[in-house]
């Protein structure tokens, strides 16, 4: 066992673009944001200019509580470069709000994930060119 | 109106030597080899060939100077042979070659191969890889279904076994494998162990299409495409891949049942069902993915896969034997396409009767496959022996 925490290698980061440039300043900004259709309601990540429900264009940008429970996970131990310790444990998070996001599980041991847990969003600093903050998942008791 | 392929059949294949590195060779090289391969498995020269699919096979029309033709930039797979097949259909070319190959481009393997690794921004600094998008989706099903990893390990298991008896596989003779063996092998991505993954590998691969009326005077039995089918939810590797993505139009259908849909269509085009299928010719980029595909295309119900496999039904003898020559686990798999086409190749060889290994006795319908949920994509195509 050993316990799960940030990447602080030189891993691949993020290169914001125009889409989601709100998205990547919400993290910095401790933040976690979606997308969410101001025709139908519907939320909407990855970030998009088309809603995922009604391929409405009228989008706006929502802070999210945070707040998610795991829907799928694995355990990597072969990396996908060196520069990534293992394990790492690559999980789906179903939002509060309904919108699924890709990330990491940390602040537990490895063999502790199960899908249903409970989770909540932490932002670590892991810099670059455009001084990315990467949200990863932590369990949560409530 | 007639079926639309009944004027076309495959009617060359080749494989070149594959292996883990092929010395001397580039892609180009070893696609080129492929090329002449299937035009003389064909029985036809280069000449002949007045249409072609693929960037290396266009170096081909170059090399030969054979042009004027009909070119495709298609390149992987099921797709680009069904595009080879609809320009015969139309009228657009008489003979068409579909040709790739990889060797050379991925030798350091600290890092996973590069057509492993997505390069999206929302995915790529959580450490994604194949294995890992695919694991994501069987972990889902695992949840849903209570699908064990003593099944995956028993696909696994019989795919390897399948290329330790071929001779013409990459890891010829280095079974035979137990499901235990699968089990017991290292961690890669759980609940995918070492062995429950496709390899890594070079070589090239091509076939040769022409129009049926022609295809009486070559040299092999001809083969004939009775349906096909591709399925896509967008670009792989670059989202979450979560099993209930999609379904706006046909909420049916979501990203876990990728391959349904074009299944539908190509036993439609056919007149036949899943029990009609002698040879189950399934691409095996993980163990996990032959499950879901029984499952996605009607060989047994929603959450039985696990149990389908385990049922006597995959294994050479029975009903339904899978992935014959070995697969991506241990026949190859050469890259970023070489591996999509090859598939087919083998469908192609057990309804001719001339695998050197696991040959199906009596053959009639194959089916051929490539893709997978972790992939957001499946395509289906269905081969058989009699003109449609
Ligand atoms: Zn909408």
């Amino acid at each position: 066992m050993s316990m799960l925490i940030p990447q602080a290698g030189d891993i691949p980061l993020p290169d914001p673009g125009p889409i989601s440039a709100p998205y990547w300043q919400g993290c910095r900004a401790g933040v976690l944001r979606f997308q969410r259709c101001l025709d139908c309601g519907a939320p909407t990540h990855t970030p998009a200019l088309l809603c995922a429900a009604c391929t409405s264009m009228n989008l706006e940008w929502v802070d999210s509580s945070g707040l998610g429970e795991i829907y799928s996970w694995t355990r990597v131990w072969r990396p996908v470069t060196p520069a990534f310790i293992t394990p790492y444990v690559p999980i789906i998070v179903t939002m509060e709000e309904g919108w699924s996001i890709l990330s990491n599980l940390v602040g537990c041991e490895d063999d502790s994930v199960a899908i249903g847990q409970l989770v909540e969003v932490e932002f670590h600093h892991s810099g670059g060119p455009d001084d990315i903050w990467l949200p990863y998942f932590h369990h949560r008791s409530s | 109106m007639g079926h639309p392929f009944r004027d076309v059949a495959i009617v060359g294949v080749f494989n070149t030597k594959q292996a883990r590195v092929l010395e001397g060779y580039d892609s180009q090289s070893i696609a080129l080899e492929a090329a002449l391969g299937a035009i003389a498995d064909a029985g036809l020269e280069p000449r002949d060939i007045d249409g072609v699919v693929g960037g290396i096979a266009s170096n081909f029309l170059y090399q030969s100077r054979i042009g004027p033709a009909w070119r495709s930039m298609s390149p992987l797979g099921i797709p680009a042979v069904i595009e080879g097949a609809m320009a015969i259909a139309c009228g657009l070319a008489n003979t068409v070659l579909i040709a790739t190959g990889e060797a050379g481009s991925y030798r350091q393997h600290a890092s996973t191969a590069p057509w492993t690794r997505p390069t999206n921004e929302f995915v790529a600094a959580y450490g994604m890889f194949t294995a890992a998008e695919f694991a994501l989706m069987a972990r889902r099903h695992m949840h849903m279904y209570g699908t064990t990893p003593e099944s995956m390990a028993h696909v696994a298991a019989t795919i390897r076994n399948n290329g330790h008896v071929n001779p013409q596989a990459v890891y010829s003779g280095r079974g035979p494998f137990t499901a235990d063996d699968v089990l017991n092998s290292r961690m890669v991505a759980d609940p995918f162990h070492l062995l429950d993954c496709a390899m890594t590998s070079e070589g090239g691969t091509a076939l040769v299409l022409t129009h049926a009326d022609r295809a009486g005077d070559l040299a092999k039995t001809p083969v004939h495409l009775l349906g096909g089918g591709t399925d896509h939810y967008g670009p792989s590797y670059q989202h979450p891949p979560v099993w209930d993505l999609g379904g706006v139009r046909r909420p049916d259908l979501v990203a876990g049942h990728v391959g349904r849909r074009a299944a539908e269509e190509a036993f439609a085009f056919a007149g036949l069902g899943p029990s009609d299928v002698d040879v189950c010719e399934f691409y095996d980029p993980f163990s996990f993915e032959l499950i879901r595909q029984f499952e996605a295309y009607g060989f047994c119900a929603e959450g039985e896969g696990g149990d389908y496999v385990m049922s006597g039904v995959i294994e050479p003898g029975g009903r339904h034997p899978i992935t014959t020559d070995g697969g991506t686990m241990s026949f190859s798999h050469g890259g970023a396409s070489v591996q999509l086409f090859q598939r087919v190749i083998r469908g192609v060889q057990q309804l001719r009767g001339e695998c050197i290994s696991s040959q199906v006795a009596n053959a009639e319908v194959a089916m051929c496959t490539g893709g997978g949920a972790g992939a957001l994509f499946t395509d289906v195509l269905l081969l058989g022996k009699e003109r449609p």
